[in-house]
């Protein structure tokens, strides 16, 4: 392993893994949030033709996850770096 | 042209580009064969995966799933990208830094046993035959169709065919043939729905033209699709809950990490040359499924309002049998849309009420491919489509039987019970189970669980109950031991198996469910396509319980579980 000691490696998981209950927690809320549990109220609310609710369901939820993964696979690019272990 | 005659050169062209870049491709090197090469750029890469990834169940089936559920076919759309977000970012960079080919491999040894991989198997090999009958089901609608024969005839034929083209096999593994069907697959969904979009919309794009209003006048497309559905008495599109919202969160949630828990998925990130390129080569497979995933919905809802207006042109003027259009008649000829006139007007009525509608089988699956034909497309985009649908299904059943026949030859045979067999038997028995596993496939095929969409959902539960979470576990916990794991993975399928069986019957051959029909005592009103989320959750909490109360796993596989959360380092998987 190539972390300078042993309290760096526990650094990185740890920001790792916040990094990605962050991210996921933003997975939750557009899809199960506003595509299925809040439905409802933001159906009230319009988005051109479409209901905001159904919007989030079928188009919404879709574009934010592509782009979480890539902003995951950024940040995570330079977390690798800050600690010295990505791969070149 | 006749159509019939487009549609065999528009299928005979594109499954000789694969060919053809196959016998390519292969001239490089053999080493490229097996791994899909290891060099292939994440944007390649992101391609070929997701024409992996979407099989009849997205291409011929789901769109017409939504156009019939409304809002509740959200789950669908949701639930297959969403996983991509848990795969990204809980699974691929682990299991591509460890570096082995298969997931059985990975859980046998990150669990320090023989019988976690055997159980591994046994449950991969029963997502896999379910997902296969979901491809059937799909071949079956679309050879039906295109030949003009019956259901159970297409099936037939296309059980040979899938045979043929899985034994040619490998042609699969090449990264360039997947790209060549994704960029088949992608323009023979689109194109239609762009057509369709600008008739009824003048938006070309499918995405906006769903929230456009009507060409020519004020009204949104979604609101009159509202008010003609709910002037036949069915639920407004837009706003239908499927069951409840408790079974649209299970639904939803059992597909996201059954996509994480999938063989043949996950697999493709075990070849990539880096862990960076692991993270984004999912990013980008999800980019290009997101373009027929977010014009699936427009494909739906346009195709419903389309197959009501030619149903009844204006309200109270319905369409009179004997003039039906050509695609109605094909369509009959297959057996899966049959029209009933039960009030003898010679007209048809087609609403939600059981003893008025005279549509009284309108198979969700052939909306999609009767689409085109429904919006007076020109023949070229019809034959289109067939071929997209075609390679679809066919090449996501290929690999997968290949991934049944090699968990069987390989994972079981030569890694367990028969150590020492020769490549040359291993190669036989591949091909037999290869045999065996359309047999069955096709078998239950002829009565399918449920809609190409839905039975390919029932895959999703099973993975999602066994698979993902072992490889979750093991990869965010170090206290997880081979009891806990074992014991999870056993208990999740288990009780899913056992909820699915009992509701869809055994094998889902019907009216074999061993406590009678259950449908009012539905747990949680949870229906079985969805229950995978359930059987996830008994995974963990049995895994949980039984690993505190055995002993922790050795020092060497808790330094294993530190070494795979570390990008650098990383070994290729072509070294194995």
């Amino acid at each position: 392993m190539a972390f300078k000691s042993q309290d760096d490696a526990k650094a990185y998981w740890k920001e790792n893994v916040s990094l990605m209950i962050k991210l996921l927690v933003v997975w939750f809320a557009v899809s199960f949030g506003c595509g299925i549990l809040l439905v409802d109220v933001l159906n009230t609310i319009q988005l051109g033709g479409y209901k905001l609710g159904f919007w989030f369901a079928q188009q919404g939820s879709i574009y934010t996850f592509v782009v979480l993964i890539f902003v995951y696979t950024k940040k995570m690019a330079a977390l690798d770096r800050k600690y010295g272990v990505d791969e070149e | 042209m006749e159509l019939q005659t487009l549609t065999y050169i528009g299928v005979g062209l594109t499954f000789a580009l694969y060919i053809g870049i196959a016998i390519w491709a292969r001239a490089g090197s053999t080493k490229e064969f097996y791994v899909a090469g290891g060099g292939i750029h994440p944007i390649a890469n992101g391609m070929a995966t997701a024409a992996d990834w979407m099989s009849a169940a997205s291409f011929i089936s789901m769109a017409g799933l939504i156009a019939f559920m409304g809002y509740g076919g959200s789950v669908f759309l949701m639930g297959w990208t969403g996983g991509f977000v848990v795969l990204a970012m809980l699974l691929a960079p682990y299991l591509r830094k460890y570096g082995k080919f298969t997931v059985p491999e990975f859980i046998g040894d990150r669990f320090y046993s023989r019988t976690a991989r055997i159980v591994a198997v046994v449950c991969l090999i029963i997502c896999s035959v379910t997902y296969v009958i979901g491809q059937m089901k799909g071949i079956g609608v679309a050879f039906s169709r295109f030949l003009e024969v019956s259901y159970d005839v297409g099936l037939l034929i296309g059980m040979c065919i899938v045979f043929f083209y899985a034994v040619l096999g490998g042609m699969k593994g090449i990264t360039y043939t997947q790209i060549a069907q994704y960029c088949v697959l992608i323009l023979a969904y689109t194109i239609p729905a762009v057509f369709i979009s600008l008739n009824l919309t003048g938006n070309p794009f499918p995405q906006l033209g769903l929230g456009s209003t009507l060409a020519g006048s004020e009204v949104y497309l979604l609101d009159r699709l509202d008010q003609v559905v709910t002037e036949l008495g069915f639920m407004e599109y837009t706003t239908s809950v499927r069951l409840s919202t408790v079974n649209m969160f299970a639904y939803t949630l059992s597909l996201m990490i059954g996509t994480a828990g999938l063989p043949h998925v996950i697999i493709r990130f075990f070849t990539v040359p880096s862990v960076k390129d692991a993270r984004s080569s999912a990013g980008w497979a999800l980019v290009f499924i997101s373009i027929l995933y977010t014009t699936a919905p427009a494909v739906a809802g346009m195709a419903r309002l389309n197959l009501i207006n030619t149903i009844e042109p204006t309200q109270g003027e319905n369409l009179v049998y004997d003039e039906r259009p050509q695609w109605f008649k094909n369509w009959e000829k297959t057996g899966l849309l049959k029209f009933e006139d039960k009030n003898g007007d010679g007209k048809i009525q087609y609403t939600a009420s059981k003893d008025t509608n005279e549509m009284v089988k309108v198979d969700r699956d052939i909306m999609v491919l009767a689409n085109p034909e429904i919006a007076q497309l020109p023949n070229w985009v019809i034959a289109l489509i067939a071929a997209g649908g075609l390679a679809a299904a066919l090449s996501t059943a290929a690999g997968l039987l290949l991934a049944i026949a090699s968990s069987i030859s390989h994972d079981l045979l030569k890694g367990v019970f028969m150590p020492h067999i020769t490549e040359k038997q291993e190669l036989r028995a591949s091909r037999i189970a290869m045999a065996g596993a359309i047999g069955v496939a096709g078998y239950l095929g002829f009565n399918p669980p449920d809609f190409a969409a839905g039975t390919v959902a029932l895959a999703f539960g099973l993975a999602a109950s066994s698979i993902f979470p072992a490889l979750m576990m093991g990869i965010f916990s170090k206290r997880i031991n081979k009891e806990g794991a074992i014991a999870g993975m056993i208990a999740g399928i288990t009780i899913t198996l056992l909820y699915v069986f009992q509701h869809k019957g055994v094998m889902f051959v019907a009216d074999t469910s061993f406590l009678g029909d259950m449908t009012p005592n539905w747990f949680l009103g949870i229906e079985p396509n969805a229950f995978g989320a359930v059987g996830a959750l008994v995974n963990f909490t049995v895994a949980f319980f039984v690993s505190r109360v055995t002993q922790a796993p050795p020092q060497e596989i808790q330094d294993l579980v530190e070494h795979i959360r570390v990008p650098c380092g990383v070994e290729s998987a072509q070294d194995h």
